[in-house]
C-alpha cells in the first residue's frame, strides 16, 4: 500500500483550495494593475493542485518510513526544538542550550552523563564562542541574573 | 584590458589584512563543514548567513567570508568521500567510485592531493571563467525586459528541478510551495495585506534565511537523528603527506577535461555541481583505454570529477551574478545573502555595484591559493576534525542554527518557524520532493510577480506579451526542453551506484 504521495497530495490539495479561498479574500486597492494581487496566487494554487493530484493518482513507491521507536525520537527531538525557542528568550542563552543540546546528545548516544556533559559543555563553550570572542547580542542567564 | 584593470580595483579592496583574515577563516571553516558528512555546501552557507549578518560585517566582508566557506566546502567534500566512503555532499558522490578504493589500497595520502590539486585547477579556472563570460552575459542581460524575466525564472524552475528530481510534478509543487509561502506579507503594489491571517509577525513575508535555514540545516538535523544518529566515533589513519608529482602529471588531462565539463554543466542553470561531477567522471571513464580500472581505485577516477564538480561551483556564479537565477542549491543559498546584503544581482550590478563584483573574483582567487596550501601540506588536520562524535557534531550544528536566527531576528516567532520548516524538510526530503526548488520559489517568488505584472502594465493586460521577444521565445522553448528533456533522458544518465563497503578504519 502506497500512502506517503497521496496523503501528502492530499493534504496540498486541500492546503491549495484554502490557499485560493485565501486569495479570493485580499482586497483590491484603486491602484490596482491588470493582473492585481490575487492572480498570481491563483496560477500557483493551481499548479499546486495539479501536481497533488499527479501524486495521489501516480504515487512513487513508498518512502522508508522510521519505525515507531525512531519516530518517537524525532518526535521527542521536535518537541525539544520547540521548546527551546520558546525558552530561549526568558531564560537566556545557556541553560535551555545545555538542556536542548543535552537531550539531543542523549538521543544519539543514550548515555546520561555523555549527554549531561556535552549539554553543559556546548552551552558554555557556544555562548563563550558567540557572545565573547564573535560578540553577538545574546544574552546568558535570565533576565536580572547579570550577563 | 578592462577585466584587468577591474580585478586590480579587486584585489586592493580583497587584499586588505582583514578581508584575507575572512577568506582564510572562510576556507577553515568551509573544509571543515564539507568535510563532515551530512553537512554540504549549501547547510553551511545557510548556517553561516545569519550569524555572519549578526556579527555586523559590511556587505564584501560577509560575501568574502561566505563564498570562502562555499569554496572550502566544495574542496572539503572529498575528505569523507575518500576515507570513509560518505559523501560530504552529493556532488563529492563520484569521488568515492576510485577515491575509497584508494585509501583502502593504502593510498589514501595520494587520493587526497591528487583531488586536492584537482579541486584547485576546476575553481581557480572556473573562477577565470566567471571573469570573463559574466560581463559577456551581463552585456546580453540589459536586453531583458519583464517577459524575458518572467521566462527566465520559468526557465530556472523547469530545469532546477528537472534534472535535481526524478519526478517533475513532485519539483514543480516544490516551487509552487516555495512561491506560495514568498506570497506571504504586503503586497507591494497596493500595499494590502496577503495571507498573513492577520498575524503581525507575518507582514513583512516569511524571511527567507529563516525558510533556508530551516529546509536544509533543521531538517537535516532530523535525518542525522535517523540515519547517522548511531554511528560513533570513526578512526582514521592517514600515510605520511607526500606530493606525487608523476600522478599528478598522468591525471592533468583528465583534470582539465574534467575542469571544462564542470564549468559548461554550473553556468546551465538548474544544472550545478553534480552533473559536473558526474559527467567529468564519464566522460574520462569513456575515454579510457583502461576502463575496468575505474572503480577499483584510478587516480584519474579521483582527478576528473573533483576538477569538475570545483568547476562547476564557479561556473553556477555565473548566471546567478549575471542573472540573479542561481544554477544550485548552494547558489541559490548565496543570492539570498546577496538580497539581504541589499545587492541585487543582475546586469546592473557589473555596472553600479563593480566593487562589488570584482572584489568578491579577487576573492575566490585568493580563496582558491589558501584552499590549495590548507588542503595539500594541511589535510590531516581536518582528517583529525572527520572524528568528531555525532553525539557531539549534531547538537551543536542544531545549536548553531538556532543561535543565527536568534541573534538576526529575536524573534521565537521565527524560530518556531524554522522548526516548522525543519520538518517540511525532512518530509519532503522522505517523499523525495526536492527542497532547492522550494528554497528558489521562496527567493525569487516576488521578483517573479512582479515582473508578470510589470509585463501586463506594459501590455494592458494581453498574456500573449509573454511570448512577444524572440529572447522570451528561446527562453520559453529552453524551459519545456528542460522540464520534459529529463524524462527521456534519465535512463542515459542513470548514476552508478555507490560501492557497498562498510566505512572502515583506513590503515597506513
Amino acid at each position: 500500500m502506497i500512502r506517503g504521495d497521496r496523503i501528502f497530495g492530499t493534504v496540498m490539495i486541500v492546503i491549495a483550495l484554502g490557499y485560493i479561498l485565501s486569495a479570493y479574500g485580499i482586497e483590491t486597492s484603486f491602484m490596482s494593475d491588470p493582473v492585481g494581487p490575487r492572480v498570481f496566487p491563483y496560477l500557483i494554487a493551481l499548479v499546486m493542485i495539479v501536481c497533488s493530484l499527479v501524486m495521489v493518482l501516480r504515487p512513487d513507491p513508498e518512502a522508508d518510513w522510521p519505525a515507531a521507536p525512531m519516530l518517537l525520537q524525532l518526535g521527542i527531538a521536535f518537541a525539544v526544538l520547540v521548546a527551546y525557542a520558546y525558552a530561549i528568550t526568558p531564560l537566556g542563552f545557556i541553560l535551555p542550550t545545555a538542556i536542548a543540546s543535552g537531550v539531543l546528545c542523549w538521543q544519539i548516544a543514550g548515555k546520561p552523563l555523555r549527554a549531561a556533559i556535552t549539554g553543559a559543555g556546548l552551552g558554555v563553550g557556544l555562548w563563550v564562542l558567540f557572545r565573547l570572542i564573535l560578540g553577538l547580542g545574546l544574552r546568558g542567564l535570565p533576565a536580572g541574573w547579570g550577563f | 584590458m578592462d577585466i584587468l584593470s577591474n580585478l586590480a580595483m579587486g584585489f586592493q579592496i580583497a587584499a586588505s589584512p582583514y578581508t584575507l583574515l575572512l577568506a582564510v577563516i572562510g576556507c577553515f571553516v568551509g573544509t571543515i563543514i564539507g568535510a563532515l558528512p551530512g553537512l554540504g555546501p549549501s547547510n553551511g552557507v545557510a548556517l553561516l548567513i545569519p550569524i555572519s549578518f549578526s556579527m555586523g560585517l559590511d556587505a564584501i566582508s560577509s560575501l568574502v567570508l561566505l563564498t570562502s566557506v562555499y569554496y572550502g566546502a566544495m574542496y572539503g567534500g572529498r575528505i569523507s568521500s575518500i576515507l570513509l566512503n560518505i559523501p560530504g555532499d552529493e556532488p563529492a558522490m563520484m569521488t568515492t567510485l576510485d577515491g575509497y578504493p584508494m585509501a583502502k589500497q593504502g593510498r589514501a595520502a595520494e587520493a587526497l592531493v591528487v583531488s586536492g590539486v584537482a579541486s584547485f585547477v576546476g575553481a581557480f579556472a572556473a573562477t577565470i571563467g566567471l571573469m570573463i563570460f559574466a560581463p559577456y552575459l551581463a552585456r546580453v542581460a540589459f536586453k531583458f525586459g519583464p517577459a524575458e524575466y518572467f521566462a527566465l525564472y520559468m526557465l530556472a524552475f523547469c530545469t532546477l528541478g528537472g534534472i535535481g528530481s526524478s519526478n517533475q510534478a513532485k519539483s514543480a509543487l516544490a516551487a509552487a510551495i516555495g512561491l506560495a509561502i514568498a506570497m506571504i506579507g504586503l503586497d507591494k503594489t497596493t500595499g494590502m495585506p496577503r495571507f498573513t491571517f492577520g498575524e503581525l509577525h507575518l507582514m513583512d513575508g516569511v524571511d527567507f534565511l529563516v525558510a533556508i535555514v530551516g529546509l536544509f540545516a533543521v531538517a537535516e538535523v532530523f535525518f542525522f537523528i535517523e540515519t547517522h544518529g548511531r554511528d560513533s566515533a570513526i578512526g582514521v589513519k592517514l600515510g605520511k603527506i607526500r606530493v606525487p608529482w608523476k600522478m599528478l602529471r598522468q591525471t592533468s588531462g583528465a583534470m582539465m577535461r574534467g575542469t571544462g565539463i564542470g564549468f559548461v554543466s554550473g553556468v546551465l542553470p538548474g544544472a550545478g555541481a553534480s552533473l559536473g561531477s558526474f559527467l567529468a567522471y564519464m566522460a574520462e571513464k569513456s575515454l579510457a583505454r583502461d576502463k575496468d580500472s575505474f572503480g577499483s581505485g584510478n587516480p584519474k577516477g579521483v582527478a576528473a570529477p573533483e576538477a569538475g564538480n570545483n568547476a562547476a561551483a564557479g561556473g553556477a556564479l555565473v548566471p546567478m551574478l549575471t542573472l540573479g537565477v542561481p544554477g544550485s542549491g548552494t547558489t541559490a543559498v548565496l543570492l539570498a545573502l546577496l538580497l539581504t546584503l541589499n545587492i541585487t544581482p543582475g546586469p546592473l550590478l557589473f555596472t553600479e555595484r563593480p566593487e562589488v563584483v570584482w572584489s568578491l573574483i579577487a576573492a575566490l582567487l585568493i580563496a582558491n591559493i589558501v584552499l590549495l596550501l590548507m588542503n595539500v601540506p594541511m589535510v590531516r588536520i581536518f582528517v583529525h576534525i572527520l572524528s568528531v562524535p555525532a553525539w557531539i557534531l549534531l547538537p551543536g550544528v542544531t545549536m548553531v542554527a538556532f543561535v543565527g536566527i536568534y541573534s538576526l531576528t529575536g524573534s521565537s516567532f521565527d524560530m518556531l518557524m524554522m522548526v516548522g520548516f525543519g520538518a517540511l524538510g525532512y518530509v519532503m526530503r522522505k517523499l523525495s520532493i526536492p527542497t532547492v526548488p522550494a528554497i528558489l520559489g521562496i527567493l525569487l517568488g516576488n521578483a517573479m510577480e512582479d515582473n508578470l505584472r510589470r509585463a501586463m502594465v506594459l501590455s494592458d493586460g494581453d498574456w500573449a506579451f509573454l511570448f512577444s521577444s524572440p529572447i522570451a521565445v528561446g527562453l520559453w522553448i529552453a524551459a519545456i526542453l528542460g522540464f520534459v528533456a529529463p524524462i527521456f533522458l534519465r535512463g542515459l544518465l542513470k548514476k552508478p551506484a555507490l560501492p557497498d563497503d562498510d566505512p572502515t578504519t583506513i590503515e597506513d
